[in-house]
């Protein structure tokens, strides 16, 4: 009866507070989340019961190995050291990528030169750039890290193209009559209008990018997850390569919610909230 | 309205501006355009929808360089020049103050707007965002970034438009009260007559395409004298100065 009464009242509040975020507007939809995923456990238990086998280890057996993990480090340095991978391959395939995709959207001469170059860059199987980096700059990060970038940067290419195309030049104008500078132009004119884009080629970016870095390690290094995951294949653990899978998606759940979203928040609060 | 300093009038002088459409077809805008407005002085570029009036202010505005003959702006001021275009354009991610402020010189970013603001009546409105202002609001703010500027030469293109005739006529009384305050040289394009007799000292009466100056019109009657009555009188010389043109 409580419980009902309280949930009565933060609809209410929200309902007040005409759609603002607040702990109360959070509340509900995390909810829902830890139900969901409780629920896949659950499924995922009742499977692993039904057909047990070393191949297919139920969760209890996966935490375990997590726990194991955990507490000799492993974990967090494999963790770590793929997680810097990433991030850097997202910053120079973001970068490299905008600058890039913003040069061609905005001069139609540039754009129909390099359009065949940028479709057969996005027709490259992510596998022979790897390779080829590896032979070409050895077996180290900087080749692992530009290999990642360089399988990221067309499509952040093709992205950010068309949201220079969408730029509205009466800005522009404005900016050009009220000698707006160069920097004051790429933050107050050039960046929000391309921010929706920005957001997109994050978005995708971000999934694709930890998905190949795993192979990269598998390939050429000796540590991050897709080292220990390929270490674990030889040695047919499944629930050590669950383990850490399961763990990396974690992180990158925690970012998604602690980092990308709020940004996002942010950079629509000029927006006009949906009624 | 006593010049300051160095008397340099708006002098524009387009021998002719032309138009190739993307079928090879070439459009001539302007033709032998050239007026002067002088310093301090507010004119008004009147001509039919289409005649070539937003062009003109293009090429002043430094917009479109494709064009033959010269033009010389008045000098002196913090911001050159000032425009309020024919739509308010507006950041819509920035607040209605920091798109003022972002419109002014690194050096006067920081100066002191209150007064501005509370002439226009936007004093509660700073820190909303342009789509939660009215049109009339949002115009407002544009002419309160223009004014903001002090610059030596403004540029009008038609900022009354699409607002209702009560609306407009009082953005028009916004208008004259800043200007006044600080006499610019001002240039405003509009098609609409009485709005033209209503704020400007000169009137530049353009011919349809391609667009030459038909003759100028000189109010002479000073702007707090210039009631219902006074119009309708400066209409009719008008009329009988330029038959034909409404």
């Amino acid at each position: 009866m409580t419980a009902r009464d309280t949930g009565g009242r933060t609809l209410g509040e929200t309902a007040g507070m005409s759609g603002r975020s607040g702990p109360a507007a959070t509340l509900i939809p995390a909810l829902t989340v830890t139900i969901s995923l409780l629920g896949l456990c659950l499924l995922w238990s009742l499977a692993a019961n039904a057909w047990p086998s070393r191949a297919f280890p139920g969760p209890g057996q996966v935490w375990q190995v997590l726990l194991r993990e955990a507490a000799s480090g492993d974990l967090f340095y494999h963790l770590g050291t793929t997680l810097a991978r990433v991030a850097a391959a997202y910053i120079v395939a973001m970068i490299v990528g905008s600058v890039i995709g913003i040069l061609l959207g905005s001069h139609r001469g540039a754009d129909r030169f390099f359009n065949p170059w940028v479709i057969l860059f996005l027709n490259i199987p992510a596998l022979v750039i790897i390779v080829l980096a590896y032979i070409w700059f050895g077996l180290n990060d900087v080749a692992a890290i530009g290999a990642v970038a360089v399988n990221k940067i067309p499509n952040v290419v093709v992205t950010m193209r068309e949201g220079a195309r969408a730029l509205d030049p009466s800005y522009a104008e404005m900016a050009a009559v009220y000698r707006f500078g160069f920097l004051d132009r790429v933050r107050h004119i050039l960046l929000p209008q391309l921010q929706p884009y920005l957001a997109a080629a994050s978005r995708s970016g971000i999934a694709l990018i930890w998905k190949i870095v795993l192979v990269v390690e598998l390939l050429g290094r000796s540590n991050g997850v897709g080292f220990q995951i390929y270490l674990y294949f030889q040695l047919f653990d499944v629930a050590a390569i669950l383990a850490y899978t399961l763990a990396f998606v974690a992180v990158m759940l925690v970012i998604e919610l602690l980092l990308v979203q709020p940004v996002e928040r942010h950079a629509a609060r000029w927006r006009r909230r949906p009624t | 309205m006593q010049p300051v300093g160095a008397a340099v009038p708006l002098r524009v002088d387009i021998a002719e501006k032309t138009f190739r459409s993307a079928q090879g077809v070439s459009v001539t805008a302007l033709k032998d355009l050239s007026f002067e407005v002088r310093q301090g002085e507010f004119g008004c570029l009147l001509g039919p929808s289409g005649c070539g009036k937003t062009t003109t202010l293009r090429i002043l505005l430094g917009l479109d360089k494709q064009f033959s003959g010269s033009f010389q702006l008045p000098e002196g001021g913090s911001g050159g020049i000032a425009a309020v275009f024919q739509e308010p354009t507006l950041l819509p991610w920035r607040t209605v103050e920091q798109n003022v402020r972002l419109a002014l010189p690194k050096s006067l970013r920081t100066k002191n707007l209150d007064g501005l603001f509370d002439t226009l009546g936007l004093a509660g409105m700073r820190s909303l965002y342009p789509a939660e202002l009215s049109l009339g609001l949002a115009r407002r703010a544009a002419l309160a970034r223009a004014f903001a500027n002090e610059p030596a030469m403004l540029f009008l293109d038609e900022p009354f438009v699409s607002l209702d005739g009560r609306t407009a006529e009082q953005l028009r009384r916004l208008l004259l009260t800043v200007w006044s305050a600080r006499p610019t040289t001002a240039l405003m394009v509009t098609h609409n007559l009485a709005e033209a007799l209503t704020l400007s000292d000169r009137i530049i009466v353009l011919a349809p395409r391609p667009a030459h100056v038909l003759g100028i019109f000189d109010v002479r009657l000073p702007r707090q004298h210039r009631s219902q009555q006074a119009i309708s009188g400066l209409l009719q010389s008008f009329h009988q100065k330029f038959p034909g043109v409404t």
